[in-house]
């Protein structure tokens, strides 16, 4: 009862602060309203038993990616009225009605699991390090071409902006 | 009984995160002014005591100002969001363990939640605080506020990364994220397994809730009071308190990870909360020592302090933490013999190495 009250009310303010992030003239209560959107997101994880990934996007997305968001847009001129006129208007419009198409696609297509409502939840942190990083899970191969990348990323980042 | 206790240690919180909020503010003025040979505020009560209350009401009579030109709801929700997450840190902050104490014995840790990702926690809670800042010195529309915003951005940025990475070597050394079982994992308490650790730690902390010499975004002879230079009353006072309770709650974090929380040196006394609140004392003393003895750093020399100087000290303690725990050193008192001795000799050569790059001077 209680997580059935708490889910819809997270939903509820993840649906909400979406839209305003899309509707919102004002840039920067746009962004604002986006980490609302990810604490929602975080919150609905916490309903869900996944107290790692709960940290972990409150950590990445509040903490880092909300941020430079904000950094981004107080460099931006005009960012409280937002661009008034776009030519993108119609093409925007249609890659965005194909996204939302495609989602709901897979969204009706994934067969989705019930779990178990006997199972206990367990705290998930040592398994996922478990999972990631032993040979017998098969991860370890994503997970270190993951680092890889990120690396290139950073010194891709270093070179852009090394004076000559 | 659950809710009966969740109600219980919020009220507990609370009154302990804002009295102690009373207690530091007082002991900053008056431990500074000792540090430079003057009384500091002594009028109002014994001793000065009364004066953070004198303060509050002062503070709470003054008028609450919004500039024209700002955004006005922004800018009245930014003391909150900068306020809200130093109260919440207190949330995992074990005050005394399970098990018999001194003078009675408890049947659960004491601790509101004793989370089982409660460092993760505590990282994700505290990278809130800078939205906050950002919010206020964005809907001040003034170009100081907005200068201190960046400089909170540019310093909240940096320092994150050296912070995490020393807190990693004592998830690795107590194989936990639970701030309890971290605290039960101190034998031997872990700022004499990691020295290194702790200087980065300490260091990084200090930086990151602006205290001095990293108190950039108040540099009160470049940008005015930055992020709230248009704050008036108690809207300015969220702030001041947000400040404190920031100190507070990093003096009680680096007592969990790094002095053993709530346990006595070596076990020679039982476990007690009065512990634990001394060498918060203890800390939030080293942290005044710091600020008054070192003067304030220029903006480039922190960021490079924090690139050129903790990152990498903070990768090399993560090595050798993770090397002694998968070789037979252990975490043991051999492993406390070389990490002294290894800190101390990292710290002056980097150092020495770093002052002599040429056009960067940190001192």
């Amino acid at each position: 009862m209680g997580l059935a009250i708490s889910f819809w009310l997270l939903a509820a303010a993840a649906v909400g602060s979406a839209l305003a992030v899309v509707l919102l003239r004002n840039v920067f209560r746009a962004a604002l309203l986006l980490i609302s959107c990810f604490f929602a997101i975080a919150g609905l994880f916490v309903t869900l038993g996944a107290d790692f990934l709960a940290m972990v996007q409150v950590l990445v997305y509040v903490g880092a990616i909300a941020v430079l968001l904000l950094l981004a847009i107080m460099l931006t001129r005009e960012a409280a009225t937002g661009s008034p006129f776009s030519r993108w208007r119609i093409g925007g419009a249609i890659a965005s009605v194909a996204l939302l198409a495609a989602m709901i696609a897979v969204f009706r297509a994934t067969p989705w699991k019930v779990a178990d409502q006997s199972v206990v939840l367990k705290p998930t942190t040592a398994e996922l390090g478990a999972r990631l990083l032993t040979p017998e899970s098969g991860f370890v191969l994503p997970f270190e071409i993951a680092s890889v990348l990120l690396l290139a990323a950073v010194l891709g980042a270093i070179v852009l902006v090394k004076e000559k | 009984m659950d809710w009966l206790r969740w109600i219980i240690f919020v009220v507990i919180i609370l009154a302990f995160a804002l009295s102690f909020v009373m207690a530091f503010i007082l002991l900053e003025r008056r431990i500074v002014g000792k540090f430079q040979l003057r009384p500091g505020p002594n009028r109002v009560g014994p001793m000065g005591m009364l004066q953070p209350v004198a303060d509050a009401v002062k503070i709470l009579l003054k008028e609450d100002i919004t500039p024209a030109k700002g955004d006005r709801w922004v800018h009245r929700l930014a003391p909150i969001v900068a306020f809200a997450p130093a109260l919440l840190v207190f949330a995992v902050v074990p005050f005394q363990g399970k098990g018999p104490g001194l003078g009675f014995s408890l049947d659960q840790p004491a601790a509101l939640a004793d989370l089982n990702v409660g460092v993760l926690y505590i990282v994700a809670v505290s990278s809130i605080s800078v939205i906050g800042m950002i919010m206020a010195g964005w809907a001040s529309n003034n170009k100081y506020s907005l200068l201190g915003a960046m400089r909170a951005i540019a310093q909240m940025v940096s320092y994150e990364v050296p912070l995490v990475l020393s807190i990693v070597g004592i998830v690795i050394a107590s194989g936990s994220l639970s701030l309890n079982s971290i605290v039960e994992a101190q034998s031997i308490p872990f700022i004499l397994l990691q020295p290194l650790g702790f200087l980065i730690y300490f260091l990084g902390a200090t930086a990151e809730i602006n205290r001095a010499p990293f108190d950039l975004l108040e540099a009160e002879s470049e940008i005015v009071a930055s992020y709230h230079t248009e704050y008036s009353g108690m809207r300015f006072a969220m702030f001041f308190l947000g400040e404190y309770a920031y100190a507070l709650g990093v003096s009680a974090i680096v007592s969990v990870l790094f002095l053993g929380g709530y346990k006595f040196p070596f076990g020679l006394l039982p476990q007690s909360f009065i512990w634990f609140l001394a060498k918060i004392f203890l800390v939030f003393f080293l942290m005044l020592w710091v600020r008054s003895t070192l003067p304030r750093v220029r903006i480039d020399q922190m960021m490079a302090f924090a690139w050129k100087f903790l990152l990498p000290l903070s990768l090399v303690n993560l090595l050798l933490v993770a090397a002694e725990g998968v070789s037979t050193i252990g975490f043991g008192w051999a492993a406390v013999g070389i990490n002294v001795i290894l800190a101390i000799a990292f710290v002056v050569i980097w150092a020495n190495r770093f002052y002599r790059v040429k056009g960067v001077t940190v001192g």
